[in-house]
């Protein structure tokens, strides 16, 4: 009972935090405002753009190879382990190494960032490609496309879900990581939830709660995206495929 | 086949990302000469007590490099006056420290001024003297409401400071904080994320100073060095003993003109009961052990662990071997 009426009691105070202004810790005599809702944004929006910079840049880098590589059935053992290979790397590593090889700021971290969400996305897209129907692309063949229109119109539409899956996966581990680059140069929320010396609890539990609510927001959203770019034909396999 | 391969791969990967870290490691420094400035004076020499033996002191310290050393020196000091010394170097933050002094677990260990008024009494950085004196008097006060007996300041005191490099210093003429003024809205400077909402930092430059910065760049404190050396930030807050300013000219430190930044010179903070009981040689090794514990000489210090990676222990035996308190 204790322990329930603290953490109400913390996210009482969070709340606060999110949404008014207050005086930082330890500021003494000095005027130092600190939360409120203008404040958080200028944190979220910086984590938000550098998280979308370096998920396009995945997307343009990854996208292309796997869907090649998947179409000629080839490179399995680089975009499979390669994947894997990248899951296995810590990524506060890579965001530090990067920053000790090649400097601090948003280009730095947008690569950075974009390298961690490199492996879902190529390995999601290979899979996704090999995993097409083969009298699918047969069929297509055989009416005659071009193999960029097989790849297109065929093997794409129908390998959408499980590309979703990647980028999703991608966007999350990205934006998440995106926390960290508070150490790198950049102001993200990660300002807030290692800065108890300046915000207090309250600050560092209303990053989190931040944090989470946008990741959440980000995951629901490319959800849609996701049934969106979803087939008719392969929704209608899954319901029968279910019933 | 395709296993082995596999393998061969992953070791490449992983020796090309060793090269690179030990390479991004290496690179800060120069000095592998011992200099501790005073010379072995007998008057100095640290004489044994034999009743000394029944009393068991355990000295701690906080798990950082500084702390590891300052701990080792009292240590040994100690064990040199004959104390029956066990050591606990491993302790997290100072409320775990007081806590510990508190307990009885630790008879004492190193605290900083500046921490024990703005860590462990909530003081604000703005009302922490940065004069040693006046900062250790208000230190005292408060701790002995603890129980706890607050030793003199050590020589040396280990504050944040704006540091940059020395060619910059040079080209625009600094060598006081005060001289940013009309300058330093062209310079960028990095700091801690917390620092942008520290009076005795970004806040305190702005309205103490007066000043202003083309940008504020939050890094972690262990890329203070880096984010100079690769001109990322005109500007950094360093720390005043770093291991990284011993024996170098590369950097310059830019003096507190206004007194902004808290005093951060060392007080041995001990249990009031386990000083008393213990005899006058408790007090006077610790306060003989610090006698030379100046900036230059701290700085060395840290640099004999940081860089050349020596032992902590071993670099403290030699600094009171060098200093004479102990042959």
């Amino acid at each position: 009972m204790i322990l329930l009426a603290s953490i109400i009691d913390s996210f009482t105070g969070a709340f606060d935090f999110i949404l008014h202004s207050r005086q930082a810790v330890g500021s003494g005599h000095a005027d130092v405002p600190v939360g409120g809702i203008p404040f958080i944004w200028t944190f979220a929006r910086t984590q938000l753009e550098v998280s979308a910079i370096a998920l396009g840049g995945a997307l343009a880098v990854g996208m292309p190879i796997g869907l090649i590589l998947g179409h000629i059935g080839k490179g399995e053992y680089f975009a499979v382990g390669f994947g894997n290979a990248g899951r296995a790397v810590p990524e506060i590593a890579v965001v530090f190494l990067l920053a000790a090889l090649i400097g601090i700021g948003l280009g730095n971290v947008a690569l950075a960032l974009g390298i961690l969400g490199l492996p879902p996305i190529l390995t999601n897209t290979f899979v996704a490609i090999r995993q097409v129907d083969p009298t699918a692309v047969q069929a297509a063949e055989g009416m005659g496309m071009r193999p960029w229109q097989v790849i297109l119109r065929v093997e794409l539409p129908l390998a959408a879900p499980t590309i979703m899956t990647g980028i999703r996966t991608a966007a999350i581990n990205i934006f998440a990581t995106a926390t960290i680059a508070s150490f790198v140069g950049l102001s993200t929320l990660g300002d807030l939830v290692t800065g108890t010396n300046v915000y207090g609890t309250d600050g560092v539990v209303a990053g989190a709660i931040v944090i989470a609510v946008l990741a959440g927001s980000i995951e629901a959203a490319l959800a849609g995206v996701q049934r969106l770019v979803t087939p008719r034909g392969l929704k209608l396999q899954r319901a029968a495929r279910s019933a | 086949m395709r296993g082995l391969r596999l393998r061969g791969v992953f070791a490449l990967m992983i020796a090309a990302i060793l090269a690179v870290t030990i390479a991004a490691c290496g690179g800060g420094g120069s000095s592998t000469t011992s200099s501790t400035s005073a010379s072995g004076n007998s008057d100095n020499l640290i004489v044994s007590n034999p009743t000394n033996g029944k009393v068991a002191i355990t000295v701690g310290s906080k798990n950082f490099t500084e702390e590891y050393i300052l701990g080792e020196i009292y240590a040994q000091g100690l064990e040199a006056a004959g104390y029956n010394v066990k050591k606990k170097l491993n302790l997290g933050s100072e409320q775990i420290a007081l806590k510990a002094i508190q307990d009885g677990q630790i008879s004492g260990y190193p605290e900083y001024t500046s921490t024990a008024l703005g860590s462990l009494f909530s003081v604000p950085a703005d009302q922490i003297p940065a004069n040693a004196q006046e900062a250790y008097a208000q230190a005292k006060t408060k701790l002995a409401k603890e129980g706890v007996e607050a030793f003199p300041p050590t020589p040396f005191a280990d504050s944040n400071a704006v540091g940059t490099l020395t060619s910059t210093a040079e080209k625009d003429n600094l060598t006081d904080i005060s001289d940013l003024k009309g300058i330093s809205q062209n310079m960028t400077l990095a700091g801690s994320p917390e620092c942008r909402e520290r009076i005795d930092c970004l806040v305190g430059l702005e309205k103490n100073y007066g000043l202003t910065f083309k940008k504020f760049i939050p890094v972690d404190i262990g890329l203070r060095y880096t984010v100079l050396d690769k001109g990322d930030a005109d500007l950094s807050i360093l720390f005043t003993s770093d291991a990284q300013l011993a024996n170098s000219k590369k950097y310059t430190i830019l003096k507190d003109d206004k007194e902004l930044i808290p005093s951060g010179n060392v007080i041995f903070l001990a249990s009031k009961k386990v000083a008393d009981e213990a005899g006058p040689d408790f007090r006077d090794t610790i306060e003989k052990v610090q006698g030379n514990l100046t900036l230059p000489v701290i700085q060395e210090l840290n640099s004999e662990v940081d860089i050349d990676k020596k032992e902590p222990a071993a670099v403290a035996h030699n600094y009171l071997v060098q200093s004479g308190y102990i042959k």
